[in-house]
């Protein structure tokens, strides 16, 4: 990327600067995407990497619940397990952190307290968008006021399919601020939602859209709409964060979101970040994996390491 | 945490696979001791000796023409085409049942990862039967005329690149098409070709109809020079087939060829990159680079041609070399001592012609035969390493400023195997594609084989087609 780091500032000034330059990055072979992402998918991850990718696995997790029947008694028993995970074996790490809707957040906040598990809320009108900026803006203040550690909000995919650029990233921007306003930093996470965007090449100028309107984590989907976050996908966006800290030197994590189901999905995750962007990204800070169900056969595989037998549904948790 | 995230070994069991101290060779049906010398097979990734084999005399060889001259007389020129493609298919359906074994074998006799051997070789070459045992009843509607004849007996010499993948390549079009054949392994990769053998009696094929003689060139000379044979078809390097092509010259022997090549892969600054850097690592470390397509001439437009070669190192410094029977082996080893010394010499062309070399940081296995991956920048169309074929993974780069230099530099080799292209743009690949003077032209890939896709080269790089329905002409009178 022949860039210059200072002349990224201009970039956004109107839709037609922003316009050529998403437009200016290089294209994205799919059949070649989803070639690498396959291969790398086979990669053979055994013995003391299986175990060290279960517990690093573990820790990225956030750990989510997103339905209209949420309840304070299901957002407790969450965050129980978010801090202990399998109660049988304390050594299993706490996951990354609980990713609830906004009106959840207080009691998320109080029960997590200093553990060290972050409140991750969805915002600016989740999974559709579809809201005026102010409310998405209220939105978002409103779950950092109740002690959100981390806003996941979702772009205006309606602009940016139609090419209104400027109106998503100046969004990202102005909700970033409230994130940040008052003291608080409360981390941002933008959800492309990738399964709308649909193109290789949508994802990767949403990416650098994302990144350029200040996002600190880029993020592939709401888990509301299928296809969410796929290997290719992932792969893509990870490309973008890579080619981000070779002009910037700023690390931006990725999280991708929805149907990563087992530890098998998992390893494939990591793999693709450990031979994408390298292990700076194999931590929490850089790289999560929003799931709910994925939790549990990551302990069941632990469980078998452990023991040399899989055990069984009834020896972990349901929530 | 973070701690590095180092994949554990990963091997594959070598257990699924029985390897005999000594083969002999496989004539009318039956393996039979050879009236000659022996050489032994090696692990080139450890220098073990994995078994002895027999060394092919003259008279072995007629022996084994007598014997497919018989089979074709008496048996498979009257054997209908529906009852070859059984015979095919059943063929392809044991390689499936099989492919563990044979996967193993060849990372174990040949040196290439067990990824290439699991994921690539074995299913292609069931691929290729099951493909021709399709065509095998359906030859008169192949454009050949109304009922195209075999031919007769086929001497088929093939390289150690891909073992048992090549001898699919040649023995089941020609067993489709209704010829029997003698078939010679390379002298370090034979033992595919031996447990192919085997295969081809649990599949009750008549005896005769598929002959296996091991040796060296000696062998193979007295294979294609033998006066029984109707076809030769040879894989293997230039110099041999021209070798091959006068002694057939003035007899009614048919020929194909498929020689070497050095293939340019031409990026345009439009290119997709990230897939584009993929493409060249394919293309050129794909098999160690032992690959007679191979894009070992990178054509890049100097515009991006830092950018590119930056990246291209970074994605060299992930490939992992070693154990080719781990999982995760991406670089496995250099076939043999000869090759390995081979590439080391041209390498070091490379150097005293004033190109930079690159190379990989990787730690090479104390024994075996090992060549990190290695890329030449500065490279320029009169240096021996943008010419010559190394059949290593060495990459020379070389950089292009207009489509029209792009295509010249492109055609301007002696070979002319296959090409690649990358380009965001459909039109550019269309254009450029019809003025590449080469079999193969990838557009957006490389190194992709398909049954149904015909191969071969321009040039010195033969003549003949393999594959496809094209592929059957070569076995057939069509004239």
């Amino acid at each position: 990327m022949l860039l210059d780091p200072t002349s990224l500032g201009e970039v956004g000034r109107s839709d037609a600067t922003l316009r050529r330059f998403l437009h200016g990055l290089p294209g994205v072979d799919q059949v070649g995407a989803d070639t690498r992402a396959a291969a790398l998918s086979t990669r053979s991850i055994k013995t003391t990497a299986k175990a060290f990718a279960i517990d690093l696995a573990i820790s990225m997790i956030d750990l989510t619940t997103l339905e209209g029947a949420d309840t304070p008694g299901k957002v407790r028993s969450l965050c129980a397990k978010a801090q202990r995970p399998d109660p049988h074996d304390g050594s299993v790490p706490r996951t990354a952190a609980v990713c609830v809707y906004n009106d959840l957040v207080g009691l998320a906040r109080a029960e997590l307290g200093d553990s060290g598990v972050k409140v991750a809320a969805v915002a600016t009108a989740f999974p559709s968008g579809r809201a005026s900026l102010a409310v998405k803006l209220a939105d978002t203040r409103d779950a950092v006021v109740q002690g959100a550690d981390e806003i996941d909000m979702v772009i205006d995919r309606g602009a940016f399919l139609s090419g209104r650029y400027l109106e998503v990233f100046e969004e990202i921007a102005a909700v970033k601020q409230v994130c940040l306003a008052d003291g608080a930093s409360a981390h941002l996470k933008v959800i492309l939602e990738t399964g709308e965007l649909q193109t290789y090449d949508n994802v990767r100028r949403a990416s650098w859209l994302a990144m350029l309107a200040g996002a600190d984590f880029i993020k592939t989907s709401t888990g509301k709409i299928s296809p969410a976050a796929t290997l290719p996908v992932t792969l893509v966006m990870l490309e973008a964060c890579r080619d981000w800290r070779e002009i910037t030197g700023e690390l931006v994590g990725m999280k991708p979101a929805g149907g990563i189901r087992t530890t098998k999905d998992a390893m494939k995750y990591l793999v693709l970040v450990n031979e994408t962007v390298g292990t700076d990204w194999l931590t929490p800070d850089l790289f999560r994996l929003g799931a709910s169900s994925l939790l549990n056969d990551l302990l069941l595989q632990r469980q078998k390491m452990a023991t040399g037998r899989y055990s069984g549904p009834d020896y972990v948790t349901v929530d | 945490m973070p701690t590095p995230f180092e994949y554990a070994p990963a091997p594959e069991s070598r257990a699924v696979v029985e390897i005999a101290s000594s083969y002999g060779l496989f004539i009318d049906g039956e393996f039979v001791d050879g009236t000659g010398t022996t050489i032994k097979s090696i692990n080139p990734a450890t220098e073990e000796v994995l078994s002895e084999v027999a060394v092919a005399s003259e008279a072995d060889v007629d022996l084994a023409v007598r014997a497919a001259r018989r089979a074709y007389t008496r048996v498979w020129s009257k054997t209908s085409g529906a009852e070859r493609a059984k015979y095919l298919y059943r063929i392809a359906r044991i390689v499936q049942e099989r492919s563990r074994e044979l996967a193993v074998l060849e990372t174990l006799d040949n040196g290439k990862p067990i990824k290439e051997s699991r994921d690539v070789d074995i299913p292609l070459v069931a691929a290729h039967f099951f493909y021709y045992a399709g065509w095998a009843d359906k030859l008169e509607h192949a454009g050949f005329g109304p009922d195209p004849k075999p031919l007769g007996v086929a001497a088929q010499v093939i390289p150690w690149n891909f073992p048992l993948l090549m001898l699919a390549w040649k023995i089941a079009p020609a067993l489709a098409t209704g010829n029997t054949v003698v078939l010679k392994p390379a002298e370090t990769t034979p033992l595919t070709a031996l447990l192919f053998a085997d295969i081809c009696r649990q599949a009750d094929l008549p005896p005769g109809v598929v002959n296996i003689v091991t040796g060296a060139g000696e062998t193979g000379k007295a294979l294609v020079e033998h006066p029984g044979v109707d076809k030769v078809a040879f894989t293997g390097s230039t110099e041999v087939g021209k070798a091959i092509a006068r002694s057939v010259a003035g007899t009614e022997k048919r020929l194909t060829l498929e020689l070497g090549g050095k293939a340019a892969n031409i990026v345009f600054d439009d290119a997709p990159i990230d897939q584009t850097v993929e493409g060249i690592v394919a293309g050129i470390f794909f098999n160690q680079g032992h690959v007679c397509c191979a894009g070992s001439r990178l054509l890049v437009q100097e515009s991006i041609a830092d950018e590119l070669v930056e990246r291209l190192k970074r994605r060299l410094g992930t490939l992992r070399l070693g154990d080719p029977l781990d999982k995760n082996t991406d670089i496995g080893a250099i076939n043999s001592l000869e090759q390995l010394e081979r590439i080391r010499h041209l390498a070091g062309v490379g150097d005293d012609e004033g190109a930079e070399r690159w190379t990989a940081d990787c730690d090479l296995p104390a024994k075996g035969y090992w060549f990190a991956p290695t890329l030449f920048t500065g490279v320029s169309q009169a240096h021996r390493i943008a010419r010559e074929e190394i059949f290593g993974p060495v990459l020379s780069v070389l950089t292009f400023r207009t489509p029209s230099e792009a295509v010249e530099k492109a055609n301007n080799t002696p070979y002319g195997l296959s090409a690649g292209i990358w380009t965001d743009k459909g039109s550019r690949i269309l254009k450029t594609a019809s003025a590449m003077r080469a079999g193969v032209v990838w557009a957006n890939t490389f190194n992709r084989f398909d049954p149904t896709s015909p191969f071969g080269g321009y040039k010195e790089s033969g003549y003949g087609r393999e594959g496809g329905r094209h592929g059957l002409a070569a076995y057939l009178h069509v004239d």
